[in-house]
């Protein structure tokens, strides 16, 4: 279906009969392949420019001496000591006479924010998802799933201000919590942003399990429910995984809610509800005073070229999930 | 496989009734978090919505006026990206439908990067921007054409193609599926009529796409209309006194806009209300441009299943 089954100038006339008109044809046909061929190497010219422009900045990091004593590895992921005679600690302070660069409160930070996410989202989305596929009438399915797309195309700013403004009050008048803002208050808002991805994911690999196995189980006499619970989700594992590892992988690069809804304080706590910062949050709150060309500078890019591969690996477990699961149904790669 | 433990058919049938009206509370619960998102906006917004506010200048700090530079920054910013990015797309969805030839491994390595690209945090993004556009391309630019500060900066053009490589994945992916959807049949007869391939493409498959592809550029636009993160680094300002004027100029933003209110504010109550009328507005956007998109799409899916 890909290519079309003749090739037009076959079709006109040899070569040698072929008339002026036929040839300038021929040339502007040849053209407009190689243009459109160029043009559609985009998208991996995209991916390799962004590889090297993002890695480009971070790289004095690991070349240039001054940086290298300023935020070397070491600096960015070993316990450094932070003031004489106390135990030695992570700290993330890039302006300052001794400027600390630890990775480490980041790390945890996005961690939190994520997991929180992650355990709000995922039972909420693959739960709809399943009665999308499996439960809801047609006419109410048609009705959830534009709804859920919707959901999906509010700006992360809207969503980081209804966390700011709506879920940051509920939170802390209901737990009676010290900070307004917290790893809590940004994981909430970071769920509704996510919800989406779980959901559509999911709900394309329920609906790719073939009827027949729901008929089977049905037919031995087992619940809607139990044929659910032991045949659909079990056959459509592995996009149930990918859906959770595409919804991680957008929940730790998202950055406008967790800049708006987390506090951002880098602190290393375990708390969820502590003021936190993220990593994304740090490039998006620093980028606009940092001295171009400084180790901070550099840092800043090394922590987008991190964010860039982990979603990259996660991003390729779940195609190779998703792809597993559509040939495991017996559809279509 | 385990067999069941036995339980009373009654027990069975009760725990599955229970399992599916769980699994429809969860729908509500999220139908409720959108509402309540909507509502909360439309409470606090609607009281300033005003042809003023739309047509207005910020004043006093931002805390009186409307937010006409930010409307008009968002528009000029999406409309740049919109122009960048749609023939990029769509020849690139052209190609991966209409002119990989079978076999080929490019194809798959072309989804599979477009794919990619697609999950790319939207701040990394921004870096992108910023290190390629603003300081490789720009500050060469400058230094060729005299050494004056002008393109190496964030600047409206950066922006809108540092959004154009964002939503690129986008336009790709609606404009394969729209192409997929013209019937293979239509390409034949155009080709055994002695219409060339090109000509097929123009006349035949390309109308015949004009819906989805039109969806895509509807979706793209929603997806940069509402994104901050990039353009944070690669050219949104804080507040300006007068509209861009060049290519190169700083703009304001809705999005960033609301962002700068929320939480950059040195007066935060007196903010509040041109906040929420802030919101307001760029939700109904994001959500219109997401209607006819999706209305689009329904009506163009419903006639091929139709098929006359």
């Amino acid at each position: 279906m890909r290519t079309l089954p003749l090739s037009a100038p076959t079709l006109i006339a040899p070569r040698s009969l072929a008339s002026p008109r036929a040839r300038a044809n021929r040339l502007r046909e040849k053209a407009a392949e190689l243009a459109i061929t160029a043009v559609g190497l985009s998208g991996i010219a995209a991916l390799i420019l962004i590889v090297v422009f993002v890695g480009r900045e971070a790289l004095p990091l690991f070349f240039d001496p001054q940086q290298i004593k300023e935020a070397g590895l070491g600096k960015l992921f070993l316990p450094q000591l932070l003031r004489e005679g106390k135990p030695l600690g992570f700290m993330w302070q890039p302006v300052s006479n001794v400027p600390k660069v630890s990775m480490i409160p980041l790390l945890v930070g996005t961690l939190k924010v994520t997991v929180v996410a992650m355990l709000v989202a995922i039972p909420l989305g693959l739960s709809a998802a399943l009665f999308a596929s499996e439960f809801a009438p047609r006419r109410a399915r048609e009705i959830i799933k534009p709804v859920i797309e919707l959901l999906a195309g509010i700006p992360s700013v809207v969503i980081g201000f209804f966390a700011l403004m709506v879920i940051a009050s509920f939170t802390q008048d209901t737990f009676g919590l010290q900070y307004r803002l917290s790893a809590l208050v940004a994981g909430l808002g970071m769920a509704i942003a996510i919800v989406p991805v779980v959901f559509t994911v999911a709900e394309d690999a329920f609906t790719a399990v073939p009827r027949s196995y729901r008929e089977a189980s049905l037919a031995l006499g087992a619940t809607r429910w139990e044929t659910t619970w032991r045949v659909v989700l079990p056959a459509a594992a592995p996009g149930v995984l990918a859906a959770c590892v595409l919804a991680f992988g957008r929940a730790i690069g998202e950055t406008m809610i967790v800049l708006m809804a987390s506090g951002n304080a880098a602190i290393v706590s375990a708390s969820l509800t502590d003021s936190t910062r993220t990593m994304s949050a740090t490039i998006a709150a620093e980028m606009g005073e940092v001295v171009f060309g400084s180790a901070h500078y550099s840092t800043l890019f090394f922590i987008g070229v991190q964010l860039f591969a982990i979603t990259a690996v996660l991003n390729l477990v779940a195609g190779a999930w998703v792809r597993r699961t559509v040939l495991r149904l017996g559809g279509k790669p | 496989m385990t067999v069941p433990a036995r339980k009373s058919p009654a027990l069975r049938r009760f725990l599955s009734q229970l399992f599916t009206t769980l699994t429809g509370l969860a729908v509500l619960l999220i139908l409720g978090v959108l509402l309540t998102i909507l509502v909360d906006a439309l409470r606090g917004g609607l009281g300033r919505l005003s042809w003023e506010f739309i047509s207005a200048d910020p004043r006093e700090g931002m805390t009186e006026g409307g937010i006409f530079p930010a409307i008009y920054g968002t528009a000029v910013l999406t409309l740049l990206m919109t122009v960048a990015v749609m023939p990029v797309g769509v020849c690139t969805a052209i190609y991966l439908h209409e002119y990989a030839p079978a076999g080929s491994r490019l194809p798959g390595l072309i989804r599979a990067a477009v794919q990619n690209l697609a999950g790319v945090p939207s701040v990394v993004f921004g870096l992108f921007g910023l290190g390629f556009f603003v300081h490789f391309i720009g500050e060469r630019m400058d230094r060729a054409l005299g050494g004056e500060l002008r393109w190496g900066q964030p600047g409206l053009l950066w922006a809108a193609l540092t959004l154009a490589v964002l939503t690129l994945p986008v336009v790709i992916v609606a404009t394969e599926e729209a192409l997929r959807a013209v019937p293979l049949d239509l390409r034949t007869a155009s080709l055994a009529l002695g219409a060339t391939k090109l000509q097929t493409l123009g006349r035949i498959v390309l109308p015949g796409a004009l819906p989805g592809i039109l969806t895509g550029a509807i979706l793209a636009i929603s997806r940069g209309a509402g994104e901050v993160a990039p353009i944070l680094l690669t050219g949104a300002a804080y507040y300006l006194p007068e509209l861009p004027k060049s290519a190169t100029s700083q703009f304001m933003h809705l999005g960033y806009h609301t962002y700068v209110l929320a939480t950059q504010s040195p007066d935060v109550e007196a903010t509040r209300p041109i906040l929420y009328s802030t919101v307001l507005v760029l939700l109904l956007l994001t959500f219109a441009l997401n209607f006819v998109a999706i209305i689009i799409r329904a009506r163009t899916r419903s006639r091929a299943a139709g098929g006359h």
